[in-house]
């Protein structure tokens, strides 16, 4: 494997180490924004320019603001008094290392049976158009009503309940 | 090792860093974190077997991957659309505290 891959692995598994561990949450939401940084960049080591680059926008644009968003809100920045780790951790660390510890052995298993070509793939964004207008024109339809539906589901939610501000006002 | 198997192997961490994170914190956006992280894992093994798969030229894996990458998009505005309403309700994010249906 190529330096450059060792070089992303690190810091994405830095990122996401630090993302889990770290204490206040803003600086979990900024050790996010590098771990998912990291793997749009394996993407790209990947060769699949346009997913990598869809990767970055959407992650590191959207969502990575969305989560700062929602701590300002929620006042999450505030280290809780028991702790930031809940009652049952170390049940979740036993459990998250279980199953790192199938997944390795699967893969180490199935070694042998893995395709081995390392010729370049040669795609394009014009290639990747076509298909997403021609074979996956259904689920790209699908994911528009989805995109749709869960924006406007999302602002609902959110959204203060006019009885709870006429209450608020009457306070 | 193979390129395949060390991309696998690494979104087999990434997986397991963000399970660990979802079940062990204890602020519910510290929790959608670690799914995120899940959801990219998984992303990185499309991708992987996209490119090192015998018909990278049907692009299956890459579109896989960009509407996943779309569908947790979307998964992520909802989850803290309802962090939000549950702090509005209960003022706290701390899923520890949140036992109201426990039996």
């Amino acid at each position: 494997m190529s330096f450059i891959f060792y070089v992303l692995t690190a810091l994405t598994v830095a990122g996401a180490l630090a993302a889990v561990l770290l204490k206040n949450t803003v600086h979990c939401a900024l050790a996010l924004s590098v771990a998912f940084t990291g793997m749009a960049l394996l993407f790209l080591n990947l060769d699949a320019q346009f997913a990598g680059f869809a990767q970055f926008m959407v992650y590191v644009g959207a969502v990575a603001i969305l989560v700062v968003f929602a701590i300002l809100l929620t006042k999450g920045s505030e280290t809780p008094t028991g702790g930031v780790f809940s009652r049952t951790w170390l049940m979740g660390l036993v459990i998250a290392a279980g199953v790192f510890a199938v997944l390795g052995w699967a893969v180490m298993g199935s070694m042998k049976a893995l395709p081995q070509l390392t010729a370049v793939p040669q795609v394009t964004v014009l290639q990747i158009g076509n298909a997403l207008v021609g074979r996956y024109v259904l689920p790209l339809e699908i994911v528009a009503v989805l995109l749709t539906a869960a924006m406007i589901g999302a602002v609902i939610v959110a959204l203060h309940e006019r009885s709870e501000v006429a209450k608020e006002g009457q306070k | 090792m193979t390129p395949l198997a060390c991309y696998l192997l690494v979104a087999a961490l990434m997986f397991s860093i963000g399970l660990a994170g979802a079940l062990t914190r204890r602020n519910a956006i510290l929790v959608l974190i670690g799914i995120e992280l899940m959801l990219n894992a998984a992303n990185l093994n499309l991708i992987a077997f996209w490119r090192y798969g015998p018909h990278p030229e049907k692009l299956t894996g890459m579109i896989f991957a960009i509407f996943s990458i779309a569908v947790a998009a979307a998964e992520a505005a909802v989850g803290l659309g309802l962090v939000i309403q549950i702090h509005r309700h209960a003022h706290t994010t701390d899923i520890d505290a949140m036992d109201r249906m426990k039996g």
